[in-house]
């Protein structure tokens, strides 16, 4: 009760006593924790040795002989540096791209006055309706035409425009005071330079917004990369953790798929644990991807 | 102009409309002109794969092969005749309705309450958002080669640790009875965190002084609840509604990964069902019919989701 109270310490005087606030609060503790249970599992089987046997595999207490021999064969086994190589091309690939295409839009719809600009806004706006997954058979027989089946850029290209991120950065730019642009043009500065030395630097925030959103659902991406990709080298790791998923689980191998699981989702973890405010920030402008 | 040149006149007005729209037209398109360039990047793209593959399903959705090598004839709404009369298409869209419900309702319920348990900030309810928020970052496939374990029969952790409450274990994913719910379960644990997020917002804007007033008139928590913060509220549930069902629809991957739709397709779901025509049965003609009723589908509820807020930002 004890804790109770300090933790609804700023609750406004009226509300102290009540219980449904408190016991909501537990509730969700209690939640919290069940949702936490898959990554403890993840955790303690990744330690676990091969000794303990099946039945022990489910057992939440830790093993009191941690071994990195899961994560050693999920290496091995897995190509796990090649699957985080090929990821980080795409995200990275994806985001350079997108970077351009998203700022010399975003400027035109927030700067410049020009014929059609409803028209081509709604036009970007459809892209938010039609989600990208639900056009991969025609966007495949697309990418197979235009000779990228089976290749890094084939598996990036539906995503290097972004109406989101283009929505975003117009917000940005439209919120720049005018003036600043205005000196810069009595300096003689040409279109180009303005946005490069002007609206790009002040918009920092609003870029890493878009970049945590555009890395993560990327690096998450699934049936989009397996539909392009063929051979084993070039897979991306979900891709990769899938196959391996496969095989590990026909021999019943679960420590190793618990550390092969940890590896892939270990770069996001930390990240998000470091960044976490940045994340949650971006993660609620995001909506619609 | 002068009155002594009045042949002039009618001449001077009908003959140079037209070379004079065209000029403004011109003009107009010329000062657009560095608009136009710089969305020109993102309109080639768009165009490619926004556009142009709506066409091509229309298009694919018309013809089809008799073998995969076969030339592709006209064969008209066949296609779509054909989808329609496949029982596993069908059967696709009857669980994926059952899992839109099914997920959407407990993870937005599941949200809401994490936001109001967790909407004052202190270093407690950051911990909880965060714990809660982890498995909205991991990958689908991450989650399901975890859940994998879970839901295995016997060893796995549910059974390990609730096995025993049960007279008989269940094969979470082995039987076409519950597989759904086991998908389900996933989406909900992964989903409710990303959901809690916007009512976390949008409890932001739930006004302070009406809050006081209501404490002073002794209104209960129940009551707030209510008769303030859910009205307060609509939009974020609006707008959390339609992501729900965009996510129902295209989050599939867990499906490949746990069951490839099985067992005896209980756990079929629309986009596998395309991802399989097109990919297992080389039938892109089935495929993209496919597509083109689930856009369709998809299209008219996010029309009717936009005119209803539009309605509402009309109205209030």
């Amino acid at each position: 009760m004890k804790l109770f109270d300090r933790l609804f310490r700023d609750a406004p005087l009226a509300t102290r006593r009540e219980i449904t606030p408190k016991l909501g609060f537990a509730l969700t503790v209690l939640l919290a924790f069940v949702w936490l249970i898959p990554f403890l599992w993840m955790g303690v089987a990744t330690l676990r040795p091969e000794s303990d046997g099946i039945n022990l595999m489910a057992e939440l207490m830790p093993s009191l002989k941690p071994t990195l021999d899961n994560v050693r064969d999920a290496w091995e086994i897995g190509d796990f540096p090649r699957y985080t190589l090929n990821t980080m091309i795409i995200c990275i690939g994806i985001l350079l791209v997108q970077f351009v295409t998203i700022t010399l839009a975003g400027f035109a719809f927030a700067r410049l006055d020009f014929a059609g600009k409803s028209l081509i806004f709604y036009l970007f706006l459809m892209q938010l309706m039609l989600v990208p997954v639900l056009l991969i058979v025609p966007n495949l027989s697309l990418v197979a035409q235009l000779g990228l089946y089976d290749t890094l850029t084939g598996v990036m290209m539906p995503f290097f425009a972004s109406a989101f991120g283009t929505f975003l950065m117009r917000q940005a730019f439209e919120a720049i005071p005018t003036e600043l642009e205005d000196a810069a043009l009595i300096d003689g500065a040409s279109l180009l330079q303005r946005i490069r030395h002007i609206y790009v630097p002040l918009s920092m925030p609003s870029f890493s917004a878009f970049a945590i959103i555009s890395v993560t659902s990327h690096w998450n991406d699934f049936l989009w990369p397996l539909m392009v990709i063929n051979s084993p080298d070039k897979r991306p790791l979900t891709v990769g953790l899938s196959v391996f998923t496969a095989t590990a689980e026909g021999t019943q191998a679960w420590g190793t798929i618990a550390a092969g699981t940890l590896m892939v989702i270990a770069p996001l973890l930390i990240t998000f644990l470091i960044f976490q405010k940045r994340f949650i920030s971006s993660f609620v402008t995001s909506g619609i991807k | 102009m002068s009155l002594a040149e009045p042949a002039a006149l009618p001449v001077a007005t009908s003959a140079p409309p037209r070379p004079q729209i065209l000029r403004r037209f011109s003009t107009r398109f010329k000062a657009s002109l560095p608009a136009y360039l710089l969305l020109l990047p993102s309109l080639v793209f768009l165009a490619l794969f926004t556009y142009g593959a709506m066409g091509r399903v229309l298009v694919d959705a018309l013809y089809q092969r008799a073998t995969p090598r076969a030339p592709v004839r006209f064969v008209g709404l066949d296609n779509i005749a054909a989808v329609l009369a496949d029982s596993a298409f069908t059967g696709a869209v009857v669980n994926n309705l059952v899992y839109a419900v099914g997920t959407a309702i407990p993870s937005i319920g599941l949200a809401l309450l994490f936001a109001l348990a967790l909407s004052r900030t202190n270093a407690v309810t950051s911990a909880l958002r965060a714990a809660l928020f982890l498995p909205v970052l991991i990958p689908m496939v991450a989650a399901s080669a975890l859940f994998l374990f879970i839901f295995l029969p016997n060893v796995g952790l549910l059974d390990y640790y609730i096995g025993s409450l049960l007279p008989v274990l269940p094969n979470w994913l082995g039987d076409s009875d519950i597989a759904l719910y086991a998908i389900m379960v996933i989406t909900i644990w992964k989903n409710a965190g990303y959901y809690m997020l916007f009512f976390l917002a949008g409890l932001q804007a739930v006004p302070e002084d009406v809050m006081e007033a209501a404490h002073l008139d002794g209104a209960g928590p129940y009551q707030r609840l209510r008769h303030i913060i859910l009205p307060e509220l609509k939009p974020t549930f609006l707008f959390v509604i339609v992501i729900a069902t965009l996510n129902a629809v295209t989050q599939v991957d867990h499906v490949f990964v746990m069951t490839k739709g099985g067992p005896s397709n209980a756990t079929n779901l629309v986009l596998f069902y395309i991802y399989q025509q097109a990919v297992e049965h080389y039938d892109i003609g089935k495929a993209s019919a496919a597509t083109l009723l689930t856009l369709a589908a998809l299209m008219g509820l996010t029309a009717l989701s936009f005119r209803t807020m539009a309605n509402r930002e009309g109205g209030s």
